[in-house]
């Protein structure tokens, strides 16, 4: 039977939510899966491997994501254990890594597959910012796919059956492209492409202070806070909270838009949310065509009364 | 110096899209702009020129004939010269990096390569990274701030919640730029004139000694996404509103 490799991606070894969707999809392909996971701590991790009946752990006294050294690592496993096709999320790190290890594999990557259908070697992607999207078929014996978060269900696993666990080092030949530090952000923002919910908010917000009424519900809801560009440009919000064409491109449960006209490439970033609010003073905004729900009326009004609502049921 | 930057042309982000033979896009009235991250990619290297002098600052592509406004476009931004792989074909990303690379090569030395992270057509994410790995060279990719000293390249990349990647490379490099590496530059007018007289160097496919094309990655079926019926507007007073709201959230879209 082929072999399938799901690469288990961790910060500061804590699993990243969408690995439970890489793991439930490998599992659903019915070839033999390899989880492949850098740590030195694999025991807290089992719980989410179950029913994986091959794990690859790579331990190093320094274990911390170094591109050259991650995708030498892969690649060599790849060949040594004979993996056909390659799942990994379709995160910052997972665009820099896969095709790295596509290249040194000399395998057919996809990025930002948002359905893989193993039988009949078809691949949906979004293209043109989502605008459109492309069944693609891959030529290849040796596959290689990274997921969009927030699209694949997941599916818990009962196994009592205990993995196989194999242990290697990590290949530290070469480091041309060396991360010497990570920067922090100042707060402790959730991951926008991640998040099950985005409260975000345009030029209709006028000031950067004004955001702080989005981080309120923001922390009632757990959410994320987003913004468009416009909003970002004036300096309301950093770069990082851009969701659009030339920002986050996000797929959260709900997606509340404060304040945002809706243009096209606003809307590229959040077209997939499953349920879009909109809340603007223009009953004419394009964003109320896309909305699920709309209320037309002065944000800083009604922002308030939402805060109050939403504290009455949580 | 000499300084790559790999551009591709798309089509405008407001163009309206529709498919052709369930495979590819319709053409007729499109208009065509530089890929955004490919700007910054040429914008970060005229800063640089203008920093070190004796730089050059070549720019390439593949495409179709329709390209060389692209080139033109950025030549008209202050790039020096511009090579232009002129194909009709589909070609996947794996033989555009190679043809990039091989391109790159025959001009001899490098020093430095800038391109967009992603092209905003295909959305692939793949170029920059094959390219490097085909020079054999380092690679940082979502590149959001760059700085040059000696032969040493310091860069900042984006990566998730907020935070960024530091990070040292040796040249010759290759920088996947994104959004907030700086503001492109509109062209001059001078510059535009300048631009028309600057001759494009042609290349085929074949020039490159790829000759049979071996796409991997087939394009099947391009398709629009299904579109959302309209949903429910609230207007008037906006407390009941506000109330309606949250309850429709909670008890039918069931997201909170
Ligand atoms: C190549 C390219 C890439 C781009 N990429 C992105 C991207 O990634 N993300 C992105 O967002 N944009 C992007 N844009 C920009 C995009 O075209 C829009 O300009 C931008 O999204 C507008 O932001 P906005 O909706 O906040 O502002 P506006 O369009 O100015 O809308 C503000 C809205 O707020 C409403 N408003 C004002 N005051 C109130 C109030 N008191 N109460 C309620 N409502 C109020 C107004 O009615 C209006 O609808 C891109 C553009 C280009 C050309």
């Amino acid at each position: 039977m082929a072999n399938i490799g799901v690469y288990v991606e961790l910060k500061e070894d804590k699993s990243k939510k969408s690995n439970k969707e890489a793991i439930s999809l490998a599992k659903k392909s019915g070839k033999n899966v390899y989880a492949i996971i850098f740590t030195n701590n694999l025991d807290q991790h089992l719980d989410e491997l179950k029913g994986i009946k091959k794990i690859i752990q790579i331990k190093d006294q320094d274990l911390f994501y170094q591109p050259d050294y991650y995708s030498d690592t892969i690649s060599n496993i790849i060949k040594d254990f004979d993996l056909n096709d390659f799942i990994g999320i379709c995160s910052a790190q997972g665009k820099d890594l896969f095709p790295r290890i596509a290249a040194k594999t000399d395998a057919s990557l996809v990025n930002d597959c948002i359905d893989i259908d193993f039988e009949n070697n078809l691949i949906t992607k979004p293209v043109f910012a989502g605008r459109l999207l492309t069944k693609i078929r891959v030529e290849d014996e040796f596959k290689m796919y990274t997921i969009r978060p927030n699209v694949f269900p997941v599916q818990a696993s009962d196994s009592e059956e205990n993995p196989e666990i194999i242990t290697k080092e990590l290949n530290k030949k070469e480091l041309k492209t060396r991360i010497v530090d990570i920067v922090k952000s100042d707060s402790k923002k959730i991951d926008l492409t991640e998040a099950d919910i985005i409260i975000s908010g345009g030029r209709g917000m006028k000031e950067k202070e004004n955001f702080k009424m989005l981080e309120d519900i923001a922390q009632l809801l757990n959410a994320g806070v987003g913004a468009s560009r416009a909003a970002v440009d004036a300096g309301f919000a950093t770069s990082d909270m851009q969701v659009g064409q030339t920002g986050k491109v996000v797929n959260p449960k709900l997606y509340i838009a404060c304040g945002i006209s809706g243009a096209i490439q606003h809307f590229a970033g959040m077209k997939t949310s499953k349920i879009i609010v909109a809340i603007n003073k223009d009953s004419e905004a394009p964003i109320f065509k896309k909305a699920d729900y709309g209320i037309v009326g002065d944000l800083f009004k009604v922002v308030p009364l939402l805060k109050k609502e939403l504290e009455k049921i949580l | 110096m000499n300084i790559f930057v790999c551009i591709k042309q798309v089509p405008d982000t407001e163009a309206t899209l529709s498919v052709k033979n369930g495979k590819t896009i319709n053409e007729d009235g499109i208009k065509w702009i530089i890929s955004p991250y490919d700007e910054h990619a040429i914008e970060e290297a005229l800063k640089l020129k203008a920093k070190i002098p004796e730089t050059n600052v070549t720019l390439i592509t593949l495409g179709p004939k329709r390209c060389e406004n692209a080139l033109r476009g950025g030549l008209a931004m202050g790039a020096d010269h511009a090579i232009h792989i002129e194909t009709d074909e589909h070609v996947d990303n794996r033989i555009i990096a190679k043809a990039l690379a091989i391109a790159i090569k025959q001009e001899g030395n490098y020093n430095l390569i800038f391109i967009g992270k992603q092209a905003i057509d295909d959305d692939s994410y793949l170029t920059h990274i094959y390219l490097a790995e085909n020079l054999g060279i380092p690679v940082s990719t979502n590149v959001t701030l760059f700085n040059y000293e000696s032969e040493k390249v310091f860069v900042e990349r984006e990566i998730d919640g907020g935070e960024k990647e530091k990070i040292e490379m040796t040249t010759p490099c290759v920088i996947g730029a994104a959004k907030g590496l700086n503001t492109p530059r509109y062209p001059s007018l001078m510059g535009m004139m300048k631009a028309k007289k600057i001759p494009i160097k042609k290349l085929s496919l074949q020039d490159l000694e790829i000759g049979e094309i071996d796409n991997k990655i087939i394009v099947e079926k391009l398709f629009a996404p299904p579109e959302k019926p309209q949903g429910k507007v609230i207007e008037g007073d906006i407390e009941d509103g506000v109330k309606e709201l949250v309850k429709a959230l909670k008890d039918e879209a069931k997201v909170l």
